[in-house]
């Protein structure tokens, strides 16, 4: 051991250099590219005004707590119905209120959750109308 | 006195974390956009150091702590794992320090009972240094999520398992509360036995105290004020490629998660944290007990100036042949 004690020492450093450094490599130094949202549907377009059932600072915040809250308070209590702040009332239904505009869910939804790695279970149950299973 | 001391110390560094991500000025850059490359450049290079400085350490003998029967003749049955006799022995013997705490699963406790000393087992310091081990390495390894573009695939297959009862929105991490579960108990256990806090100084206490402080910076993050994580992830991004921007709207806590995880970081190679690198440089541990089977010279014995018998006797054979005293040589 003794006479290979600094060939297996410096075996380690670079071992553990090579390791930390990982995210140095590992993007080849590219800046890589924040997601763009698309909101360019057909059912976006014929909007006159462009607001989701709250605004876009808001859901961009809570629309996971938001979506929460609508399964648990439909399915559990049948409230059925939300009524916006603005007083727009909304069915509680992610395929019938928010899939009926953001019906491309690889550029819209997608693209934020695949970018910071959050894996919503919303779509183990739902499905998006006219979606392949690839 | 060193638990008081310590506690000042990491409330002032929250308190100056605090200070920073309200100022929301030119510290702010600083703290996010220079900060991470000093800190890494510190932590990098004084491990190293650290490493080289105890590679030099002379260590002329075999010094392993024996715990098994040693080899010797064939038909004494030897343990070649905990009294190593070769290389893979010694190999197993590190792994099983490295991943499962070998050393600390012998932990005794000693009772006196009726005036005698009785031995038992005491596994718990086993138990959660384990769990709070490898939670700290799962979290690490989550983290990568910001690093990487695209998210590595077994990196998010780790936290769909580590998030897998699906307790909440977001999902409550098994590794985070037994993280939480293994700093209480390491905590509690320096505090209330009164031999180990006689025994604990202010870095046994402060390294507790940071890493509780990132735990709970972290969670206060992920469970109660949400942070933008496209921000965070940019910023991230940022730093990985040379290229950092500034968030905007980052938040305080994620300032005071980012200084308390910096001052561990910086810290780190100074510290007894370092045991991270230090476990395989245990001679108690990596070396192969051979002291009977071979002879290990001490390489730096300086030439020592002798004089035997028979130069002693032909120096002085006259004389002693004059004075009577037998001799070897006539």
């Amino acid at each position: 051991m003794k006479q290979h004690k600094w060939g297996l020492i410096i075996l380690g450093l670079a071992i553990f250099a090579i390791g930390i450094t990982f995210p140095f490599w590992y993007g080849k130094g590219k800046p890589a590219a924040p997601p763009e949202l698309s909101l360019d549907t057909p059912a976006i377009a014929a909007l006159t005004e462009k607001r989701c059932v709250e605004d876009t600072a808001f859901m961009r915040a809570n629309h996971m707590k938001l979506l929460q809250a609508w399964r648990d308070e439909s399915v559990r209590e049948g409230l059925r119905h939300y009524t916006a702040k603005d007083g727009r009332v909304f069915e509680k239904s992610l395929t019938g209120s928010c899939i009926r505009c953001h019906e491309n869910k690889e550029q819209f939804c997608d693209r934020c959750h695949n970018y910071v790695d959050a894996s919503p279970s919303c779509f183990d149950c739902h499905v998006v109308p006219g979606e392949v299973k690839k | 006195m060193n638990l008081l001391i310590s506690v000042i110390t990491v409330s002032v560094i929250a308190l100056l974390a605090m200070g920073i991500a309200m100022s929301q000025t030119l510290s702010c850059y600083i703290l996010a956009g220079i900060v991470p490359y000093a800190v890494f450049v510190i932590f990098l290079a004084g491990f190293i150091y650290r490493i080289i400085r105890w590679g030099m350490a002379p260590v002329p003998f075999r010094i392993p702590t024996t715990c098994g029967q040693e080899k010797s003749l064939p038909w004494v049955k030897n343990n070649p794992v905990e009294n190593p006799s070769g290389t893979w022995g010694v190999i197993g013997r590190m792994a099983g320090e490295i991943f499962l705490f070998r050393s600390l699963f012998r932990n005794a406790k000693m009772q006196l009972i009726d005036g005698r000393p009785v031995y038992g087992s005491a596994k718990w310091l086993w138990f959660f240094g384990l769990m709070f081990h490898a939670s700290l390495l799962t979290i690490v390894l989550r983290h990568l999520r910001f690093f990487t573009e695209p998210v590595i695939s077994c990196v998010s297959a780790l936290s769909a398992l580590d998030g897998f009862w699906e307790i909440g929105v977001p999902a409550l991490y098994m590794s985070d509360l037994a993280l939480l579960a293994g700093l209480a108990f390491l905590f509690l256990r320096r505090v209330t036995i009164p031999q180990v806090r006689y025994i604990s100084l202010f870095t046994d206490y402060f390294a507790l105290l940071l890493i509780a402080g990132v735990a709970a910076t972290g969670l206060l993050m992920r469970h109660f004020f949400p942070v933008d994580l496209h921000e965070i992830k940019t910023l991230a991004m940022g730093w990985v490629t040379f290229a950092p921007v500034i968030p905007q709207g980052a938040g305080v806590v994620f300032y005071m998660h980012l200084c308390f995880v910096f001052i561990l970081i910086a810290w780190f190679p100074f510290s007894k944290l370092m045991h991270m690198g230090g476990i395989f440089l245990s001679p108690t541990r990596n070396l192969v007990n051979n002291n009977r089977s071979q002879r290990h010279i001490n390489p730096w014995n300086g030439p020592v100036k002798v004089h035997t018998y028979e130069e002693y006797e032909d120096e002085f054979r006259d004389k002693m042949k004059a004075a009577g005293l037998p001799v070897e040589k006539e």
